[in-house]
């Protein structure tokens, strides 16, 4: 069926019949059958999904009235700076006390990747290649993270790192500190290892599926080359799994810009402020709603790249499957 | 018959063993076997999971510390004033977790999984463009989805009060796309050979639809359904953003708020609850997955890889 277009003296209708590109297989269907399927999605998305953002502009665009409530303009041609150079004075100008925030978000940020690649690439390679019979048992436990909620498992750690909690009493007992250290009152270690908690099955689980997909007969033609484990290891397997790693890495970096629940729950302090705290607090005590708007647009500026990334790999592994 | 065999080659088994199998320790040669990724897989896994059995111990603590385990009982479950069953504002949000999560489910599940079918089949600008649009819906930090609908609801649909009404839109807005995204890989993955026999057999499309693409897709529907309803009873984001105060407040705003305060072990109690519930959530997915797939060796590992 890939012939060139029909005779002219066909009628015109019998083309237009020929609804989807995908039926060549000679059945038909109406035009709108395969539109309509998509319609009730795609039209939630549009209205809850596109429209909001457009709206998030316009209060970021927007004005304030007398009581600071902001005000959207709807208009694109009556859209004003303020909000805008306000939050750029606060990053950039003479009293940036924002700055540090974003210093710190990437530092928090970059610690946390850190660790999540050492840590998740070493547990996927040795469930992967070696989990041998206890590759299930291995698979529930590395699955369990996600579905025990997040909120738990970061108040399970509320629990452990309280001042009398069982951190400090074991760490008393090994006389590791001379007194127990208050780890919730704005430590950058415990946000940061709380990023990590938080994350890292996110980045097992896509390397432990590339690597378990590895073809053992490139690891033989390594080692046949003479290769040692290890260089066969840095050579090959790293290489290799080079958009597994990248892509692990979106995975959990997303969400850790935007996260702000971690902070709040493990320090609640100044001290270790990130970029969604700002945005949270923003839209959270009021006044500063427009502030907010302003940071969701930055947010999503600053992320766009990983996004699209994610989203190419989240597509391409569909059509692999 | 009874010829007893004697076991005279057991010892010289012993013998044969090669001496790669010996046991050798490691810090002889510690990159030959991955004793140190061993060791540092089960340092792993205890660290995920022993925090969390400590939570679960706690919530069955006598005393009022939610730090140190203080005997055993059932106090702040229903025999505190202020326990999950007792405390009137905890008991709301119990049933708020459940109205939301059936919710989110019964409405995002059927309209994602006819995204997916449409957008499968409908091969032009626009379902690329939706696909896109579905994609980065999924990408996006959920922070990003609940201010924006929050300003939504404040400014532009002021109809739509904040509450329970809004904590719903926004809910299926946010999980609209796993439904999408594993019944698509489903379907990239049957093909459409099926479909297309029974067309020429004689079924009408939208009877070959009901009676064999989607019997086809129930394991991927009931996976989504599974996924959705167990995310959205954890759900504390977008939420957070568009509740209207103490009533339409979830069990999982209710522990975010009150794990920042000053917790008592109720707040252990209420994760603990959520903790079984998605958990009997997913082991009902997975049962209904496996019932769907019978006959296809599906197991965890491909259950696991619908997740």
């Amino acid at each position: 069926m890939t012939e060139a277009a029909p005779p002219a003296d066909r009628p015109r209708l019998f083309r237009r019949r020929r609804a989807s590109a995908g039926s060549e297989s000679g059945v038909w269907y109406p035009r709108w059958f395969w539109p309509a399927w998509s319609a009730p999605g795609a039209l939630w998305l549009l209205v809850l999904f596109i429209v909001p953002f457009y709206v998030v502009i316009c209060v970021a665009f927007g004005t304030v009235d007398l009581f600071r409530n902001p005000l959207p303009v709807w208009e694109p041609w009556y859209w004003t700076a303020s909000n805008v150079t306000g939050v750029y004075h606060k990053i950039f100008g003479a009293h940036a006390f924002l700055q540090p925030v974003f210093v710190r978000t990437f530092l928090y940020v970059l610690a946390a990747s850190i660790i999540c690649i050492v840590v998740g690439y070493s547990v996927a390679y040795y469930v992967a290649r070696y989990g041998g019979r206890r590759k299930t048992l291995f698979l529930i436990l590395l699955i369990s993270p996600f579905w025990i909620s997040y909120l738990m498992r970061m108040l399970a750690w509320v629990n452990l790192l309280q001042t009398d909690g069982y951190v400090n009493r074991v760490i008393t007992f090994l006389h590791l500190a001379p007194r127990p250290v208050a780890w919730l009152e704005g430590r950058p270690l415990t946000v940061i290892l709380g990023l990590v908690y938080g994350y890292i099955p996110y980045m097992i689980l896509p390397l432990y599926a590339f690597l378990d997909r590895i073809d053992q007969s490139l690891l033989e033609a390594g080692r046949d080359l003479g290769g040692s484990p290890f260089s066969t290891f840095v050579r090959v397997t790293i290489p290799l799994s080079k958009p597994a790693i990248l892509a692990g890495l979106v995975i959990v970096t997303l969400p850790m810009f935007g996260d702000y629940y971690t902070n709040n729950l493990l320090s609640n302090s100044p001290k270790t402020t990130m970029i969604g705290n700002v945005l949270d607090d923003a839209i959270e005590t009021g006044g500063q709603v427009p502030q907010g708007a302003v940071f969701v647009i930055l947010l999503m500026i600053l992320l766009i790249i990983p996004m699209l990334y994610y989203m190419r790999s989240t597509r391409r592994s569909l059509e692999e499957a | 018959m009874s010829v007893t065999v004697p076991r005279v080659d057991a010892p010289a088994v012993e013998h044969q063993v090669p001496p790669s199998k010996r046991r050798t320790w490691w810090w002889h040669d510690p990159w030959r076997k991955p004793r140190i990724l061993e060791a540092v897989t089960w340092a792993y896994l205890a660290w995920s999971i022993v925090p969390v059995a400590i939570a679960v111990l706690l919530a069955f603590n006598a005393g009022r510390s939610i730090s140190t385990f203080q005997g055993f009982g059932l106090t702040w479950w229903n025999q505190d004033e202020a326990s999950l069953f007792k405390d009137p504002e905890l008991h709301q949000a119990i049933f708020q977790t459940l109205k939301l999560s059936v919710g989110t489910m019964i409405v995002a599940v059927p309209i994602g999984v006819a995204f997916a079918i449409g957008i499968d089949r409908w091969h032009t600008r626009p379902a690329t463009t939706a696909n896109f649009v579905m994609l980065l819906s999924f990408v996006m930090p959920e922070i990003i989805i609940g201010v924006a609908l929050f300003l939504v609801f404040q400014f532009l649909l002021k109809f739509i009060r904040l509450g329970t009404v809004a904590e719903l839109l926004g809910l299926i807005t946010f999980q609209l796309s796993y439904p999408v995204i594993i019944v698509r890989a489903r379907l990239l993955s049957i093909g459409k050979e099926y479909e297309e026999a029974a067309m020429d057999l004689g079924a009408p499309p939208r009877q070959s639809i009901r009676r064999v693409l989607l019997p086809l897709l129930y394991p991927a529907i009931f996976a989504s359904a599974a996924l959705v309803f167990a995310d959205t009873i954890d759900d504390f984001v977008t939420v957070n953003y568009l509740h209207a105060g103490a009533p339409t407040e979830p069990m999982a705003v209710k522990i975010y708020t009150a794990a920042r305060g000053s917790p008592t072990p109720a707040v252990n109690a209420a994760a603990t609850l959520m903790l079984v519930s998605t958990t009997i959530i997913i082991v009902i997915g997975f049962l209904l997955y496996r019932h769907f797939t019978k006959g296809q060796r599906a197991g965890m590992h491909d259950f696991a890889a619908q997740i």
